[in-house]
């Protein structure tokens, strides 16, 4: 894993707070992408984690309505694989939004052209494993990637 | 700002191409929008829109993407995308934009095929 012979893999944590202020996704997006290259994630594999944060922490900015106006973040990195919990202390997540039924912005002509309230298929499209508790004190979106395996 | 974003346009005789730098989020989603929208007014209702240079596209970013598409459409016009990362094509997939514009690895192509 990596440069010179050190390693980051052996159940490392990172935890980040970030506010919810526009663009600072993109810190927890950076964060993550610097752990994913120091676990030797291949690129498309570091790009697909920066976008499923990025989304996770849009939905937490858009829907939670936390008093403290923060998200917490906690990386858990381990040989083959990185994790992540984004934490909101909102008010929780409707089941239309968790299963993106809910209808936000304008509609489009075309059904399947479908503008906003499908920033969690993303997630779970690119990542190998999410899972979301929410509850009227919060909620926790828990994400996994695995490393794939190269070919020699 | 975390997100430094920039816009050029290159037009031609009958397209234009719009390349996008930086993060493609609400903020560089509306300027975007604006030049696509000065563009189709303009009667360049064949437009590419090169990624090469955008590292990331959120949700809210392809969100804008589409009312492109549409705004097209309604001109009878034609929108081609390059530069996109497996990743960015992936998602425009999914998101069923693949449907209704083109994905193209480099502007030549993008252009030839409007």
């Amino acid at each position: 894993m990596s440069k010179e012979g050190k390693s980051v893999s052996l159940e490392h944590k990172v935890l980040l707070t970030i506010p919810m202020y526009p663009d600072m996704e993109l810190a927890a997006a950076k964060t993550a992408s610097v752990l994913a290259e120091l676990m030797d994630f291949e690129e498309g594999q570091v790009e697909e984690i920066q976008l499923a944060i990025i989304e996770t922490c849009i939905n937490a900015f858009e829907h939670s309505q936390s008093d403290d106006n923060a998200v917490h973040i906690e990386f858990l990195l381990s040989e083959d694989q990185l994790q992540f919990k984004i934490m909101d202390r909102g008010v929780g997540i409707t089941p239309d939004i968790l299963d993106g039924t809910r209808l936000l912005g304008s509609p489009s002509v075309h059904p399947d052209l479908r503008k906003r309230g499908r920033g969690l298929q993303i997630v779970r499209s690119l990542m190998d494993e999410v899972d979301i508790e929410s509850s009227s004190n919060g909620t926790t979106v828990s994400v996994i990637k695995r490393k794939s395996r190269r070919t020699a | 700002m975390l997100n430094k974003f920039d816009i050029q346009i290159r037009e031609g005789q009958e397209h234009a191409v719009i390349e996008t730098a930086g993060y493609l989020n609400d903020a560089l989603g509306e300027q975007l929008s604006e030049k696509a929208r000065e563009l189709i007014q303009n009667g360049h209702t064949q437009l590419v829109i090169n990624l090469e240079k955008t590292t990331l596209i959120n949700s809210i970013g392809i969100s804008i993407l589409i009312e492109i598409i549409e705004a097209l459409e309604e001109r009878e016009g034609t929108l081609n995308f390059c530069g996109l990362s497996a990743t960015q094509e992936r998602t425009f997939k999914m998101m069923a934009l693949a449907k209704y514009a083109g994905i193209f690895p480099d502007e030549e192509s993008a252009i030839a095929n409007l």
